[in-house]
């Protein structure tokens, strides 16, 4: 079997939010989520949009994968306009119940490829791949209800990878699981990006993981959604979450996100960069 | 005056793990507790126990007419089993059983296929389901008979009545409960429609389709035995019903006994041995029931 590698060329963005305003209908009024939201993603990027509940990040996740229709504002990937839910946007979801019960680890990894018109014979060779790479050869078998948590979320995370998405949407994929395993996976899926370079839309709450796993942060505002900064941190990795530095920044979002006075400012390594 | 309590500082230490192995000793069960972990030992010995008390009523009242003994009946089923009578009669009551119980499930899966994809059709599957679900089928046999004629069509009719309204309320139940994030996976697949609701909707609302299926089941059987009891025969050819209640015509009171010993047979055995297989190869193994 063939693995096509992600395309590593920075040409235009590869993700583009436009003034990008989401609502939804709450029981009597409809609530706006987001409000102008605008920013790019290009191919490689680990993109984190960072913001304390009720900041509409989910909601633009969802967007972007095309279950929401922006209420204003446009989306586009690859230059196309976002209309529908479609696998070139592949979503890991926080809960455990994104995988079918009913399906095998191996058949799990299998659904979307077979769902797509992939041959039976190329999608277990697939599956199989992908998930040697997470480390889960000796579960191919095992039904989803006897896997831990972290297992889960790496089944979740070998799936979406096999299908080889344009853009691999994570909605806090490792928030409900134990500060532990959460660090082996944040550490996991660093090493997988280190190998494959695939593109992500990364959601958290927690301002050390979007330090960690992501290389340029989308901050946003609560209620609604507003764009509070865009940050660089490509610079922090696992193994700098004990430096002043890393300190110095963590500070800075906290500052941003809840308009206290950052009281380390001269340290802040991080500048805003215009693309 | 309120105490100080400090705890002493105690020493620090660590210990070298010893192997596993030698902790976890596995103790093997005894043979009366692996035997109790068997469900089937369990009824089977309860089932035993109601047996030996109606036989010891039947014999303290010592009326045949009325009361015939577990015995008695025993032989009375052996006895029809072996004439080939009894087996005739539950293969007539069978067909047609399976025949109304398919067109239930037909009809429920066309109503609740329709309230999931419109909201007139919601609209329509609960009305209905609040209006017939309570009327017994029973009620709407001198009707059916009007409109089918003294035959099988009735019977059928009747049958789908009482097999479709509860499935189709625990289907719809069962397609509310699935998780959105089940249903947005699907459709991030490109998974719509048809193919959404066979891949995902119907293996995800599994449990309660197939209590529905169990309910529907219970409810045909039933509605059959009592239809065939109201009004006897077809075209000649009766079932178990007839059975019953032309042996009590007869005052062959065993026989009475020895038919609904079939009756409860043959609902043990679906329930045993069909719906229980079907569990245990789906939903149990998935871990989403236990």
């Amino acid at each position: 079997m063939t693995v096509r590698s992600f395309q590593l060329v920075a040409t235009d963005p590869l993700l583009r939010a436009q003034g990008v305003t989401l609502e939804y209908a709450g029981a009597h009024s409809t609530v706006r989520a987001t409000h102008d939201v605008s920013f790019d993603v290009y191919r490689g990027d680990r993109f984190v949009l960072l913001g304390p509940s009720g900041c509409g990040k989910s909601t633009l996740l969802k967007a972007v994968g095309g279950f929401i229709a922006p209420r204003a504002g446009s989306l586009f990937l690859n230059g196309l306009p976002i209309t529908r839910p479609g696998p070139d946007r592949i979503v890991v979801f926080q809960e455990f119940d994104q995988l079918p019960p009913w399906k095998t680890v191996k058949r799990n990894v299998m659904f979307p490829l077979l769902a797509g018109g992939m041959g039976r014979r190329e999608a277990e060779a697939r599956a199989l791949h992908w998930l040697a790479k997470v480390g889960l050869s000796g579960f191919v078998d095992a039904y989803p209800h006897t896997l831990s948590g972290g297992m889960k979320a790496r089944v979740a995370i070998a799936r979406a990878l096999a299908m080889q998405p344009d853009i691999l949407l994570m909605d806090e994929p490792f928030a409900a699981l134990d500060a532990l395993t959460r660090r082996q996976m944040q550490e996991e899926l660093q090493a997988l990006w280190e190998e494959i370079k695939f593109t992500m839309l990364f959601v958290t709450h927690s301002i050390e993981e979007a330090l960690v796993v992501g290389n340029r942060i989308l901050l946003l505002s609560p209620h609604p959604g507003r764009v509070r900064a865009e940050l660089n941190c490509h610079q922090f990795g696992l193994h700098s979450a004990g430096s002043a530095e890393f300190q110095a920044a963590a500070a800075r979002i906290h500052g941003l996100l809840f308009d206290a006075p950052t009281p380390i400012v001269a340290a802040a390594p991080a500048q805003r960069v215009e693309s | 005056m309120s105490a100080q309590w400090d705890p002493p500082v105690r020493p620090e230490y660590e210990l070298a793990l010893s192997p596993a192995g030698a902790v976890q000793a596995v103790r093997p069960l005894s043979a009366a507790q692996r035997a109790w972990r068997f469900g089937w030992l369990r009824k089977s010995a309860l089932l035993l126990l109601l047996a030996i008390a109606w036989e010891a009523v039947a014999r303290l009242q010592a009326n045949d007419l009325l009361l015939p003994g577990a015995l008695q009946t025993a032989h009375a089923l052996a006895a029809g089993i072996v004439s080939g009578e009894l087996p005739r009669y539950v293969g007539v009551s069978l067909a047609v059983l399976l025949q109304g119980y398919a067109a239930g499930i037909a009809g429920a899966f066309l109503l609740t296929s329709l309230a999931m994809s419109t909201t007139l059709g919601r609209d329509l599957l609960e009305t209905l389901t609040a209006m017939f679900n309570p009327l017994p089928a029973i009620a709407l046999l001198p009707l059916a008979l009007l409109w089918f004629g003294l035959g099988r069509g009735s019977l059928v009719f009747v049958l789908m009545h009482s097999v479709m309204w509860p499935l189709a309320l625990n289907t719809y139940a069962g397609f509310r409960a699935v998780p959105e994030t089940l249903r947005m996976t699907g459709r991030n697949y490109g998974l719509g429609g048809v193919r959404l609701v066979l891949q995902v909707l119907i293996p995800a609302a599994l449990p309660a389709i197939l209590s529905g299926l169990k309910i529907g089941w219970a409810f045909a059987w039933r509605t059959l035995i009592a239809a065939e009891l109201v009004f006897g025969t077809t075209s000649g050819k009766g079932g178990l019903g007839w059975y019953i209640f032309q042996s009590r015509n007869e005052l062959y009171t065993d026989k009475v006994f020895a038919g609904l010993a079939a009756v409860i047979g043959i609902g043990l055995l679906v329930e045993n041995i069909v719906f229980q297989s079907v569990e245990r190869l789906t939903v149990r193994r998935w871990g989403m029931q236990r």
